[in-house]
């Protein structure tokens, strides 16, 4: 008898999320996570003596029906009411803001009349499309040319609902959907901070820039499925409210945590009937027995390094290994002992876009594909010291940036001295925003992608686990064969941001994956 | 490890179209049709005199053939084992140094890509012999297996020695060794002092050999054995492809690419084949865990199969040539013959046949409609096929060990 009906391998939010259904179903779950914390990437760590700092550091569009279906608000999460701004900063201080009020509706400041009109209808043909991709991401798309008539329905459902867009609005949609950001933004606005701003979210966490074609919009768009209709927020208790509230609820259902608990290998019997997963080694032999195995680690960490490809048929195993998982983007955190100004902000408010144009962020890009760093990179930075306490001292300050881009693979390798010199870089860059900042510092880490891939166990140090890029997405995530959780080998699932819809915290891959798994 | 991968880079010469074999000054100057083709990239003769003759030369005494050209790949490393073992559907865990083994290669549909011999050199060191180039598929294969793959088709010269009087010929040529080889065995000696490697393998269903030396010793290597000629002892001849392609079909061997299309160069969905429709059924083993191909193949199992590649014998004197097959005369359409001999040795019209199995049964009927010329005029005449489940010629010579001396 297998010691446990699932083992679940990292206790992410995704992976926290899975254990959490499956605990509530009655299965006896095993949560295993290498590190000594849970949370993956959502993890409140101390990157200095007394400060700490998480390297998500807002949430978007976590998924209402997880919160509401595990009930995390009573276990300690609190759902925002407002959202943060967005604030496309300039350096003489005259700054381009998209705020919302608790009504969630958009005010946009700092932009020409003509610009606030193209802004309006913009914004109201997006959030239509948004609407009408929301219920396809907390949903398991079938494979295709699989199964019957249930499954068909779900791209029929999809195919309704964007027939009753309307013809013109359908027709629109079919045609912007593959657009890059830069020709989307430049139909509508003129004001260059705006156009950076709003292309933002179609291309951070992947390696893509405003002129890169592949579906930067459905990027977008997905993240503009959350209830502030894409702004971000940031919990007043914090990111960790969020894991927290998850664990608590984990605990209540029964699942049994265990940290600084890296899986070794997936162990995978195989007879003439196939294979079949046995469970898990851990490094010091122990080897823990369950039913099933579901991996919230990303595909090649699963595939190419737990599972192994002699267990993997070739041409799978090919298009595991060509996933496009390189990160490009990396955290700098800063602890500081005041709080910082920024020019022409009464305080360092919401999420500050540093990327002047969209060639800015093109330019910066081109330096990174070809594994230099950017001479000028871009960055959105947070303070969150701001909105949450406990993080630093009092009086003293946590600033948390997403520096983009800085690539994985650097062609002359990463090593202290680089990793300092495009750290000063970055700094330097953020002060000219922010005059007087060098002289708060107290201690600056700054986290590479390779950083990032080695402290969290993410391939290629990219959050997402693998690009969102549309030949990446829905029903081909991360390829076909693994794409609706199951995988080849029997007994093994995924659940992590590799999968469908994809990455950032939304918890949504953990719950299909769990509905996926717990089907008659 | 990543993959190590060396390609061949050796300077081509653009100005020949084919490419030479290191035999070819001794091939040339014994072909007398000039009768070229391309095989492999390689100038290769079809013919060299007679197709009689060098067809009798590999049934009744000692032929040659230059197999050079043939796709040869060096594999070692830490996970070679593992990695031939997924690449193929047939359990090679246990092959032992100095053996071979026949294989075939899906891709994950369980479609076959090609046949190939892997030959285990020595502890851990393999050489995969295949029909077509399959580095390709050989690299896509090694990724994240501690494998190292070489290219060394033209790196190794090859010769095949084939027929009833192959061994003795060879021990006169100063092989002292070749009657301890069992079929399939591989055995490293030296000629003339000269590194060369013998195995008892081919390609014609008869008793035979390969050899293998570097380009720089070809020519030795092909004048000791022609040697055992000049000094009056045996008759040897070289043969072309025209005469292999009639042993092959004989000896009931499938030709991937022209028997059916090969996986990867299948465009239409409907013509790739699995190995159970090929008749390779046999080199399939369902119960080794796990190898590429093997859950597509598992479902196919269950099924009822939908067509398989025959041997057929079509009575008459009448070749039928890429002859439509029918389920009794002028009956439905249910296949074609894909390749086809005369054989002169069993006095029939032999051939390799694709035909369709209705409810998973063979057809116990099948006719062929044959289109054949009388001066100039076509006319069409129908011949019945008989199935050999079997091939169609075999010799106890070929697995006698020791073998017989003729």
């Amino acid at each position: 008898m297998p010691s446990y009906d699932t083992i679940i391998i990292g206790a992410g939010h995704n992976g926290m999320v899975c254990a959490c259904y499956l605990a509530r179903r009655g299965q006896k779950v095993l949560l295993l996570e290498a590190a000594n914390e849970i949370g993956g990437l959502a993890a409140k760590r101390e990157f200095f003596p007394e400060f700490q700092v998480s390297v998500a550091h807002s949430i978007s569009h976590f998924s209402a029906k997880v919160i509401k279906e595990l009930n995390l608000e009573s276990h300690g999460f609190i759902n925002p009411s407002l959202a943060l701004p967005t604030v496309g900063l300039n350096r003489n201080g005259e700054h381009v803001v998209l705020a919302h009020d608790e009504g969630g509706a958009a005010s946009l400041s700092g932009v020409s009349e003509k610009d606030l009109a193209s802004f309006k209808n913009y914004q109201t043909l997006m959030y239509r499309y948004a609407a009408m991709l929301k219920p396809f991401w907390e949903t398991v798309l079938p494979r295709i040319g699989v199964g019957g008539i249930a499954k068909a329905m779900t791209y029929a459902k999809l195919g309704l609902k964007l027939r009753l867009l309307g013809k013109s609005d359908m027709r629109e949609f079919m045609r912007i959907a593959m657009l890059p950001a830069r020709d989307l933004m430049d139909e509508y606005f003129d004001n260059d901070l705006l156009k950076a701003l709003l292309s933002w979210d179609a291309l951070i966490g992947s390696k893509m820039a405003p002129r890169s074609p592949n579906g930067p919009v459905v990027s977008l768009l997905y993240r503009m499925g959350g209830d502030f209709e894409g702004a971000h927020y940031l919990p007043e208790n914090g990111i960790e409210s969020l894991i927290y509230s998850l664990r608590s609820v984990a605990e209540a259902s029964g699942v049994e945590i265990r940290t600084n608990a890296p899986v070794e290998k997936i162990l995978i019997q195989g007879n003439e009937s196939g294979l079949k997963v046995e469970g898990v080694k851990m490094p010091d032999g122990e080897i823990i027995t369950a039913t099933r195995v579901v991996s919230s680690a990303d595909p090649h960490r699963t595939f190419v390094d737990l599972v192994g490809v002699e267990n993997l048929e070739i041409q799978f195993a090919n298009r595991i290994r060509r996933l496009r998982s390189e990160g490009y983007v990396a955290k700098l955190h800063l602890a500081l002992h005041g709080e910082p100004k920024f020019t022409g902000l009464a305080g360092p408010e919401g999420r500050m876009i540093i990327a002047p144009s969209m060639d800015t962020i093109e330019f910066a890009y081109d330096d990174a594909k070809y594994g230099e760093f950017s001479r000028q990179p871009v960055m959105e930075v947070l303070v969150p010291t701001r909105y949450q306490s406990g993080l630093a001292p009092p009086g003293k300050h946590v600033i948390s940036a997403h520096v983009m881009y800085v690539p994985k693979k650097l062609k002359s390798k990463w090593c202290v001295d680089a990793r300092e010199e495009i750290k000063n870089k970055t700094i330097d860059l953020l002060s000219q925003y922010s005059p007087g900042l060098q002289d708060l510092i107290v201690h600056a880490e700054f986290l590479t992608p390779e950083d990032i891939e080695s402290n969290f166990r993410v391939t290629g140090g990219n959050w997402h686990h693998a690009d969102h890029v549309i030949d990446q997405m829905f029903m081909m995530r991360p390829t076909y064969e693994a794409a609706q959780y199951s995988t080849p080998v029997p007994g093994l699932f995924l659940c992590g941001a590799g999968c469908h819809p994809g990455g950032d915290l939304t918890g949504a891959a953990g719950h299909n994956a769990a509905h996926e798994i717990l089907k008659p | 490890m990543p993959p190590t991968i060396i390609q061949d880079i050796n300077q081509h010469n653009f100005h020949e179209v084919l490419r030479p074999t290191p035999f070819h000054p001794r091939v040339d100057h014994n072909c007398l049709t000039k009768n070229w083709m391309d095989w492999n990239g390689y100038l290769t003769a079809r013919t060299y005199d007679t197709l009689a003759a060098e067809y009798f030369a590999i049934r009744s005494s000692c032929s040659v053939m230059d197999l050079t050209p043939m796709g040869k790949y060096r594999i070692n490393g830490p996970d070679a084992n593992k990695f031939l073992n997924r690449l193929v559907t047939r359990d090679v865990s246990m092959l032992r140094p100095q053996r071979v083994s026949y294989v075939v290669m899906c891709n994950d549909e369980g479609k076959v890509l090609d046949d190939a011999t892997i030959f285990h050199l020595s502890e851990g060191d393999y050489r995969l012999c295949c029909q077509h180039h399959q580095l390709d598929w050989l690299m896509i294969s090694s990724l994240g297996m501690d494998v190292s793959i070489e290219e060394e088709t033209h790196d190794v010269a090859a010769l095949a020695v084939q027929g009833p009087t192959s061994a003795s010929a060879l021990k006169l040529a100063g092989i002292d060794e070749i009657e301890q080889l069992k079929p399939y065995d591989i055995l490293h000696t030296q000629l003339h002092g000269f590194e060369v490697m013998v195995s008892r393998t081919g390609y014609t269903g008869d008793l035979g050999y390969e050899l293998w030396t570097s380009p720089d010793n070809a020519l030795n290597l092909w004048d000791a054995i022609f040697e055992v000629k000049q000094k009056g002892f045996y008759d040897i001849r070289t043969i072309g492809l025209s005469a292999l392609e009639m042993v092959r079909i004989e000896a009931g061997f499938i030709l991937p690419g022209d028997d059916f299309n090969t996986a990867e160069t299948a465009i239409r969905a409907d013509r790739v084949r699995s190995p159970y429709e090929v008749g390779l059924g046999w080199v399939v083993n369902l119960d080794k865990p796990s190898f590429t191909g093997k859950r597509a193949l598992l479902d196919e199992k269950k099924k009822p199969i939908k067509r398989r590649l025959l041997r057929l014998e079509v009575s008459g004197n009448k070749a039928p040539q890429d002859s439509f097959l029918y389920a009794g005369k002028g009956g439905k359409r249910i296949g074609t013959i894909m390749t086809q001999i005369w054989s002169p040795i069993l006095k029939a019209n032999l051939a390799m046949a694709d035909v369709e199995f209705a409810g998973g049964s063979q057809p116990n009927d099948i006719w062929a409609e044959i289109y054949y010329q009388k001066e100039l005029e076509w006319r069409v005449s129908w011949a019945k096929g008989k199935v050999w489940n079997k091939p169609f010629w075999t010799h106890p010579r070929r697995s006698a060990s020791p073998p017989g001396s003729y």
